[in-house]
């Protein structure tokens, strides 16, 4: 027996070695591709905005619940250093160091913590703050840096248009993607990552590492990347196989514009998702076809930002409708 | 330029006129007819929805007031004998008047006096613990000390005191409801009458175990030892399954048995300090007590 | 592949300790504490008195209605009080105490039973013997067999379904059980078969009891209408919904029994228990038992007699480890922590899992992050992070909407819960509101 008293509480005696911490723990790891492929294309630029967006996240935070909530301080759970890096990741490098911190403000302190904290609130926080801060600041907000390779310097010159950007222009102006062909990157750099645009969606091939390890470790299913780029993939594939010139065809989209950053990592943050499977696939295929109907139609290049947060307030009706079956119910007793 | 503020001056006069008529029609149409009696009972009552009467809220009550032809039975023990009067007076119906009561807590064993044996994991509710098991201590009737009768009361009359891990019912502010009797799953809280000066003697205890184990689980607990029914001149109390109870109805308030307990589970409160030269009994920790055969 | 059931379920550890330790007498206990509810159901009503002596196979508490059940003395000895102890609920129960007679040979003689293959009783004399020699389900539930077995006339049975799977961590009593008793748990199908007038009889063994399930392949004779199935290892598949579904595909209808979809099913230990009772006159008096525990210094399986005190059976495995804070009666999933040592084995007690400091403290409940890990593993198709939500909230009405009844706390969310939320803590507690405002409507 021990000196302390014995202990008594209901079933189950035994635990997962899962903890919400290993979980997000788990993203941020599943973040650090990206976020060296866009050190080596964007360089300590990259590293600032990061740093700043983390830094400005963990701090409001604290500052809040300390002073304001004069609650429990939760900066050790992961989720707010989660917000900072994928706040970063959605921001182009280069971003003034205070719009980084109002930012981090509305995504930590409005979409997070005005809603009571982790597991409360309905939007994604770093979509937020970032579709906050492309409609306050919409000139400095898509002012891309233009990748270079290996790149040390901070300062940089040389901006440019993101892909989807060159072609929604582009087309808005009556050239045919062929006329523009030019100017689009390769398919491979952009697989690559030697591209324009915000930190973190520059990579496919990191982020679907990351993707993949996610996927490895169980802390996202399947379900909402494969039915959201499935989605993308489809309808505008629909579009180019019927207009070829004035729609691009459907690679390009699934390989800019954060596509790839949003399915594995932004609609499939937990909180902010549907609990059944059947319900992720809904909400994922309803932000694919948001997303394309704002890439094609609305006047944002880009648009899986906004699909995002439109669906997330979908969630608790997916909930709702989107039940597993009881076990027991609507069955046919089926005799032998 | 004109033209626009015309026209939407018009477009909304226009549509507040019909909105207007369609209110009408419809209020006219589906009116229903209501006692207005219930509305002014209503007004009366103290409009806490405490449910302490048996009806979910005060309009319910009102409704059962005005409805039902005898309404001795009803009362409401928030609003008293006071409301209850102006209440009979509207309606024009006997009622019963009743003693105020109040909350009593019929449990000392607080941290010092009942030690913990173990150690309950699980979500801070009573409800819940009592599911579970007995309790941290070794009695299985006392207090478990999770505070559900502190979240039931709505009036703020409750506190769970952070020394003793024991609920105190503030007596000025406890109307009665009666929402902490049935939120406790122990049934350690009762109505008693609210004698004069908010004089009472009850037994602060509830442990039906012999002697021998109620003292070892608890050192305030009553043993059973049947003293205090002897003394008592009144035969106001009752021995049930080796457990003392005072019948408020029969009590005197005379203080006799709280002299005699030998365990000082019966508690007073209010009274004056005695003015009869008394031998403080410090309080006895581990002496033996003898079981008393069985009652 | 072998068969599983389809929605949800969990792989805690197995820690199957004991698997190759063979089952062990328990030196017969000085005094034995008898609960006369160790049961489902009504309470047994005592038939002795104290001072009187009383026989070993003696009824000593009849059966109190028709869901309840007889129960005997497992000692030849003296009842010396009619007491209150602490049983596994928590609360102190009545019990009957025997003091051994220490020169009574019968306590100590065991006799031998050689199998008896040939079943000699007709089917209605069956169902009487296992009402009356006290027979209850041992898997955990401890339902009264005769209740189970009671086939209504407008139900149609094929099927007897032979409880092996034992999926709860830690536990090996029944898989001791079926590798040393396999021929007579063979017969014991056999007898329930005839009793229930049926042809089939499958046993579901999970496939992490490799021997065992050889064992019955090897013994079974053929044309016996006995079928020995492996399953896929999945918690909780010994639910009796869930092993049905995973050994026929058929799904017991919500607030259904396995009688709906013309099933029995019964646990290893009862079959053998029925064994006993038919062919040798036994009545149910001992039980296995797995003490276990990764500290323990002699996990074993014994041989128990019901109501021995777990202070016995702990001082036999080689007593209680240092820091010690939990003390189990049951499995890890779904056993009772218990407040002291002193409750005694009960017919229900199929283990007694003794866990360490480092293992026995909760984790801080921190709040929900909606990652529907509950809702994937509920092997019931329920949302328990709703449920406890709801019950919380005390929405208790709500909570029945979204049949918080059909739980069969199995405890799976909580296990996964990576937030560490007592959602079966809360579930439970919604249920047993729900049922009372559920007869108080009724």
């Amino acid at each position: 027996m021990s000196d302390q008293p014995i202990i008594v509480s209901a079933s189950p005696h035994v635990h997962s070695d899962r903890t919400s911490k290993k979980l997000m723990y788990d993203v941020v790891i599943a973040l650090i591709p990206a976020f060296l492929v866009s050190l080596y294309v964007f360089g300590l630029q990259a590293l600032l905005v990061t740093g700043v967006a983390v830094l400005s996240c963990l701090l409001i935070e604290y500052l809040i619940q300390r002073y304001i909530l004069k609650s429990a301080v939760t900066i050790g759970d992961g989720s707010a250093l989660i917000t900072g890096l994928l706040l970063a990741f959605n921001l182009p490098a280069g971003l003034p160091v205070w719009m980084i911190v109002v930012g981090s403000l509305v995504a930590i302190g409005i979409a997070k913590l005005s809603f009571g904290g982790l597991g409360y609130n309905i939007f994604n926080p770093a979509l937020v703050g970032r579709v906050f801060l492309l409609v306050s600041f919409p000139v400095q907000m898509t002012l891309w840096p233009t990748a270079v390779e290996n790149n040390t310097t901070l300062v940089d010159a040389v901006t440019g248009a993101t892909t989807l950007g060159l072609i929604k222009e582009g087309v808005q102006f009556g050239q045919t993607i062929t006329e523009l062909s030019p100017q689009i990157p390769s398919v491979t750099s952009m697989f690559l990552g030697i591209t324009t645009g915000s930190i973190g969606e520059m990579s496919a091939l990191a982020l679907l590492l990351g993707g993949l390890y996610l996927l490895y470790r169980k802390v996202i299913s399947w379900h909402i990347p494969v039915a959201l780029l499935g989605t993308m993939a489809l309808m505008t594939g629909i579009f180019w196989y019927v207009d070829p010139e004035h729609y691009a065809n459907p690679l390009i989209h699934l390989l800019s514009g954060g596509a790839v950053l949003g399915a594995f990592f932004m609609a499939t943050d937990l909180v902010t998702s549907p609990v059944t499977k059947k319900g992720m696939v809904i909400f994922a295929i309803g932000i694919g076809v948001i997303t394309v109907v704002i890439r094609l139609f609305g006047s944002y290049p880009e648009g899986i930002s906004f699909a995002i947060l439109i669906m997330n307030a979908f969630v608790p009706l997916i909930n709702s409708y989107f039940k597993p079956r009881r076990f027991g119910s609507k069955i046919k007793v089926k005799m032998v | 330029m004109t033209d626009s503020i015309l026209n939407s001056v018009i477009l909304l006069t226009g549509l507040g006129i019909v909105a207007a008529l369609v209110l009408y029609v419809v209020s006219k149409k589906f009116y229903v007819y209501e006692n207005p009696l219930i509305a002014e009972v209503e007004e009366l009552l103290p409009g806490a929805n405490c449910a302490g009467c048996g009806s979910p809220g005060c309009r319910s009550f009102a409704e059962k007031l005005v409805s039902s032809d005898d309404i001795a039975n009803l009362f409401c023990p928030v609003g008293g004998n006071a409301v209850m009067k102006q209440v009979s007076a509207a309606l024009g119906k006997e009622i019963a008047e009743q003693d105020p009561t109040v909350a009593v807590v019929r449990c000392q064993g607080s941290c010092e006096v009942r030690p913990k044996t173990s150690e309950y994991q699980g979500p801070r509710s009573c409800a819940i613990s009592a599911l579970i098991y007995s309790g941290e201590t070794d009695c299985q009737y006392g207090c478990l000390g999770d505070g559900d009768c502190v979240v039931a009361c709505k009036f703020d009359a409750m506190y769970m005191d952070e020394e003793t891990g024991l609920p105190v019912v503030i007596t000025d502010k406890c109307t009665s409801c009666g929402m902490c009797v049935t939120a406790c799953p122990r049934g350690i809280i009762e109505m008693r009458p609210k004698h004069k000066r908010d004089l009472k003697i009850y037994v602060g205890c509830l442990n039906e175990e012999k002697g021998g184990i109620a003292k070892k689980a608890c050192s305030v607990a009553c043993i059973g030892c049947s003293k205090c029914l002897d003394i008592c001149p009144k035969e106001a109390i009752v021995m049930n399954n080796n457990l003392a109870y005072i019948d408020p109805a029969y009590c005197t308030l005379c203080r006799k048995c709280v002299d005699v307990c030998p365990t000082h589970s019966i508690i007073e409160t209010n009274f004056p300090p005695r003015k009869v030269k008394q031998e403080e009994v410090p309080v006895i920790k581990v002496e033996p007590v003898k079981p008393q055969p069985d009652a | 592949m072998l068969k599983t059931f389809p929605k949800g379920g969990i792989h805690p550890p197995e820690n199957k300790l004991t698997a190759d330790t063979p089952i062990k007498k328990m030196p017969v206990p000085r005094v034995v504490y008898v609960p006369i509810s160790q049961h489902i159901g009504i309470p047994a009503e005592i038939v002795v008195e104290v001072k009187q002596k009383v026989e070993i196979g003696q009824v000593i508490a009849r059966s109190g209605g028709y869901v309840s059940s007889n129960i005997h003395a497992p000692v030849a000895g003296t009842v010396t009080k009619l007491d209150m102890i602490v049983d596994t609920t928590g609360y102190k129960k009545q019990c009957i105490v025997i003091r051994t007679d220490d020169k009574n040979e019968s306590n100590y003689q065991e006799p031998e039973f050689p199998l008896i293959p040939e079943i000699a009783m007709a089917p209605e004399e069956i169902l009487q013997r296992i009402a009356d020699f006290g027979i209850v389900g041992l898997g955990g539930a401890t339902f009264p067999a005769h209740v189970k077995l009671h086939v209504k006339a407008d139900k149609h049975l094929d099927c007897l379904i032979v409880n092996g799977v034992e999926c709860e961590p830690y536990l090996t009593a029944d898989h001791r059980l079926m590798l040393e008793k396999t021929d007579e748990i063979l017969v014991g199908i056999r007898i329930l078969m005839r009793a229930l007038h049926i042809e089939r009889a499958i046993i579901g063994i999970e496939n992490n009891k490799r021997d065992a399930i050889e064992r019955f392949r090897e013994r079974n004779p053929k044309g016996s209408g006995i079928q020995i199935a492996a399953l896929q290892v999945k918690y909780p598949q010994g639910g009796e919904k869930q092993l049905i579904r995973a050994l026929l595909g058929r799904e017991v209808p919500m607030n259904g029994l396995p009688l709906d979809v013309g099933v029995v099913v019964h646990n290893v230990g009862t079959v053998f228990a029925i064994y006993q009772a038919v062919q040798h006159n036994r009545p149910l008096m001992e039980r296995v038992v797995t003490v276990t525990g990764k500290k323990l210094e002699k996990p074993s399986n014994f041989w128990v007699k019901i109501g021995t005190p777990i202070t016995d059976l702990l001082a036999e495995a080689g007593g209680v480890p240092e820091g010690t804070r939990k003390i189990v009666s049951g499995g890890p999933m779904m056993g009772k922590a218990l407040k002291s040592t002193d409750v005694p084995v009960t017919k229900g007690t199929s283990g007694i899992l003794v866990i360490p400091d480092d293992e026995a403290s909760r984790g801080e409940p921190r709040s929900c992050i909606r990652c529907g890990e509950c809702v994937d593993v509920c092997p019931m198709g329920l949302e328990p992070h709703l449920l406890m939500n709801l019950t919380e909230k005390s929405l208790f009405e709500k909570a029945a909407r979204e049949d918080i009844l059909t739980c069969i706390e199995c405890g799976s969310c909580s296990y996964v819960c990576p937030s560490h939320r007592p959602l079966l803590d809360y579930i439970r507690f919604g249920k047993s509101i729900t049922k009372q405002l559920q007869t108080k409507s009724a």
